[in-house]
């Protein structure tokens, strides 16, 4: 440093590369120098290409910050109004059938092939975002959430039901039309005394499993505080929302222990109304879907 | 060296003047160039009854549909590996012909080769020889230079356009689309193709040309690995052209070689070497130097094929004093190549003479896997697809075999059942079906699925599994 310094800078040569004839940039590291050659040609041009183009992208579009904002461009240009752009374009497509899917029942919907699709695919998705939190994407459920694929409805398994169901929910409070039912509570309650429950749990799971006897004191029990909601037979009733108690499905478990603990503090599920967030051809569309996955009857 | 200019960067491309010749290989040359153009041009206009639900072009890709038609044979998405084997075949069949012969791909088949001697026959119509040529494009610019040119360019833009237009019309119905071309009716796509092929084909035939196969065709280079000293190529025959000289009429041939030094080999190349050099990368084997050569030699009373298809074997030999070995056309190598190629031939044209005009493929569901049934018994669910791929609408029946009283529902519009499955002509049918059966819980089991056409014989079945609840 203090050798370059005290040097007179007349006396600065240049310094030429010996082997290649080209001048170096004067720079030494340890002994390496760099060679001062020119940039391409090509790289030149293409550099100044990328110097027009920024100069117009930056007229066009949406480029400085400003100190609450940015420089709008002539173009006007955002990415919102893309997004909105092709939600447009994708309405647009939606609405011819839309429209034709608002006019038609929902025995109109069930035989025509292209609203079917359209409502079963427009089901899916709303029911994807509403209600698999709780049903599951497949839909099969979990405990206490009952199994849209099977066979077994509380509440009524037919399309109309389905919907009645989504739009109101079930003991939804804010909804005046809101299914409702109330099992009690038979030992909580003190309905019935422990080994009563006992007993008639066993008679429950004599309706199903044709290996287990039960006791005919089960049998007046059932009778007398079960079958006013559930039947004689225990096939359960639709308009009350009371479960068959004779097949394989089990919404709470279907073992000894879980029956009575049913049976001991009731159960009583809920189930949003769904009118209040979803508007009316989503619902009927989510009921087209769910009804078509195996178990609308 | 000078600093900073482009030449530093790459060799600048030396403009070659091909000289006119004639002789047997050129007359092969120009055959085979109008039997390839004229394949190339007028394939899309030959038509090809299927009935009256297809479409009747001989040879015809229709991407929109996902169909590919080559007169009998017709190839859907899914048979795409008949593509693969068209591919092999191609690969296969180019190594096992160069290995035997060279390359006579690129000498007289190539798109490449084939269009830039169209655009040099072209140039010389208009300008005159190698010569004039060079004369008018060295010189000043004088009206005639201007015209020329402008008359040359015009002639090759217009082949390129009916170039690219042939190539269009091998994605679309040949004759509407012509006609769509005189009403000005024609859309952005097929427009936007157009000027991109012929602008490639004007840039590649006109300009680049030899450029083409020396720094971007990856065959030229990996050619050596085809090649053995057996293979044919052109050479020269040193043992009997050195030393070469000028030669004047009535000179004594004593104590020299046959080769005069007229360059006409050189001045005739499209690829601008010299052959005498020997085998070189730039050769592609057109053969116009033996033409050349061959003219000059008759010329001077000498026998022809100082410059000639042989192999290098061959020419080291005599080279060396020693008497040529014969010709080995059976190799280890031809043979590997001929093996292969009868293999991935027989199994193509199996496929293609097995190709079944129905096809089933089946998904089982997998969410959820099974749904048991407030009876006890299973349901499982699967995706169809049916593939028709006659020309008639069809209704199927499905079956299920392995699982005992099995009932099969299909979800869809309407009712439908399992044995009337519609599938329209030349489609897919897409149907979600449930498969519920009163079976006990147990490990997942085999079933089958039978399609039968309930019209002909044609079946197909596909294996799929029924899944159940595991205790």
């Amino acid at each position: 440093m203090t050798k370059n310094k005290t040097q007179p800078k007349k006396d600065i040569k240049k310094d030429v590369d010996g082997l290649s004839g080209i001048e170096t940039t004067g720079h030494d590291w340890d002994g390496l120098k760099e060679l001062n050659n020119p940039l391409p040609r090509w790289w030149l041009w293409v550099w100044f290409v990328t110097i027009i183009w920024s100069i117009a992208y930056f007229v066009l579009y949406p480029a400085w910050p400003t100190i609450a904002n940015a420089t709008k461009g002539t173009l006007g240009y955002t990415q919102y109004k893309e997004l909105k752009e092709s939600q447009d374009e994708i309405e647009m497509r939606q609405a011819a059938y839309l429209e034709r899917f608002e006019k038609a029942s929902f025995e109109d919907v069930m035989n025509d092939p292209e609203l079917y699709a359209f409502a079963s695919a427009g089901g899916r998705t709303a029911f994807m975002d509403n209600c698999a939190t709780c049903h599951g994407t497949g839909a099969t459920g979990f405990e206490g959430y009952p199994n849209l694929q099977d066979d077994a409805w509380l509440w009524g398994g037919s399309i109309d039901d389905i919907y009645t169901t989504l739009k109101h929910g079930i003991r939804w409070d804010e909804d005046y039309d809101t299914r409702v039912s109330m099992m009690p509570a038979f030992g909580k309650d003190g309905i019935l005394t422990r080994d009563e429950i006992k007993s008639v749990v066993h008679y429950v799971m004599s309706l199903s499993d044709k290996s287990i006897h039960a006791d005919v004191a089960g049998e007046t029990i059932f009778m007398e505080n079960c079958a006013a909601c559930h039947a004689d037979d225990g096939k359960g009733l639709t308009d009350m929302g009371a479960p068959d108690l004779s097949d394989a499905i089990w919404l709470y478990g279907g073992d000894e222990h879980k029956l009575y603990e049913t049976v001991y503090y009731a159960r009583a599920g809920v189930m949003p109304a769904w009118q209040h967030r979803l508007d009316e051809n989503t619902l009927r569309q989510i009921s087209v879907y769910v009804h078509q996955l195996g178990g609308g009857e | 060296m000078s600093t900073g200019s482009l030449d530093q960067l790459f060799e600048k491309q030396e403009r070659i003047y091909p000289k006119r010749v004639q002789g047997k290989l050129r007359n092969l040359k120009w055959f085979i160039m109008i039997i390839t153009l004229g394949i190339y041009y007028l394939t899309p206009f030959i038509r090809w009854d299927r009935g009256p639900n297809a479409p009747d072009q001989a040879v015809l890709i229709d991407l929109e549909r996902g169909r590919a038609y080559w007169f009998w044979i017709e190839i859907w998405p899914q048979e795409i590996y008949i593509l693969t084997g068209i591919l092999i075949l191609a690969a296969i069949g180019l190594f096992f012909v160069t290995s035997l012969l060279g390359r006579v791909w690129c000498g007289y088949f190539c798109f490449q080769t084939v269009w830039t001697d169209l655009f040099v026959w072209v140039e010389r119509l208009v300008q005159g020889d190698r010569v004039k040529r060079k004369r008018l494009r060295e010189g000043p610019w004088t009206f005639e230079k201007m015209y020329k040119l402008a008359i040359t360019h015009t002639i090759w833009l217009a082949i390129a356009w009916w170039t690219a237009g042939s190539f269009v019309l091998y994605f679309n119905d040949a004759p509407a689309l012509v006609m769509s071309f005189f009403r000005f009716d024609v859309s952005p796509t097929v427009l936007g193709f157009m000027i991109g092929l012929t602008f490639s084909t004007y840039l590649m035939a006109g300009f680049a040309r030899e450029q083409v196969c020396n720094f971007m065709c990856p065959y030229a280079r990996f050619q050596s690995a085809m090649f053995d000293k057996d293979t044919l190529i052109i050479g020269y025959d040193e043992s009997r052209g050195e030393a070469r000289g000028k030669h004047k009429k009535g000179d004594d041939w004593e104590g020299r070689g046959h080769c005069i030094d007229c360059s006409a080999c050189v001045k005739v190349c499209p690829a601008g070497i010299d052959i005498r050099d020997g085998l070189q990368m730039e050769c592609i084997a057109c053969g116009l130097c033996v033409d050349a050569c061959n003219n000059i030699m008759e010329k001077v009373d000498l026998p022809k094929g100082l410059i000639r298809y042989d192999t290098e074997n061959r020419l080291d030999a005599l080279k060396a004093g020693k008497q040529p070995p014969k010709l080995r056309l059976i190799r280890p190598r031809t043979i590997y190549y001929t093996l292969i190629l009868s293999v991935v031939g027989s199994v193509m044209l199996y496929g293609l003479v097995k190709r079944a005009p129905l096809d089933m493929s089946v998904l089982h569901d997998r969410n959820p896997i099974f749904v048991k049934l407030s009876d006890g018994s299973f349901r499982n669910g699967y995706d169809i697809k049916i593939l028709n791929k006659t020309y008639e609408d069809k209704t199927y029946a499905l079956t299920v075999e392995g699982i005992e009283n099995a009932a099969v529902t299909v979800k869809s519009a309407g009712d439908i059942a399992a044995d009337e499955l519609f599938v329209p002509a030349d489609s897919v049918g897409s149907y979600h079906i449930l498969i519920q059966a009163p079976v006990k819980a147990a490990e997942p089991r085999a079933v089958i699925l039978n399609l039968d056409d309930t019209a002909s014989d044609i079946k197909d079945s596909y294996k799929s599994i029924f899944v159940t609840q595991r205790n």
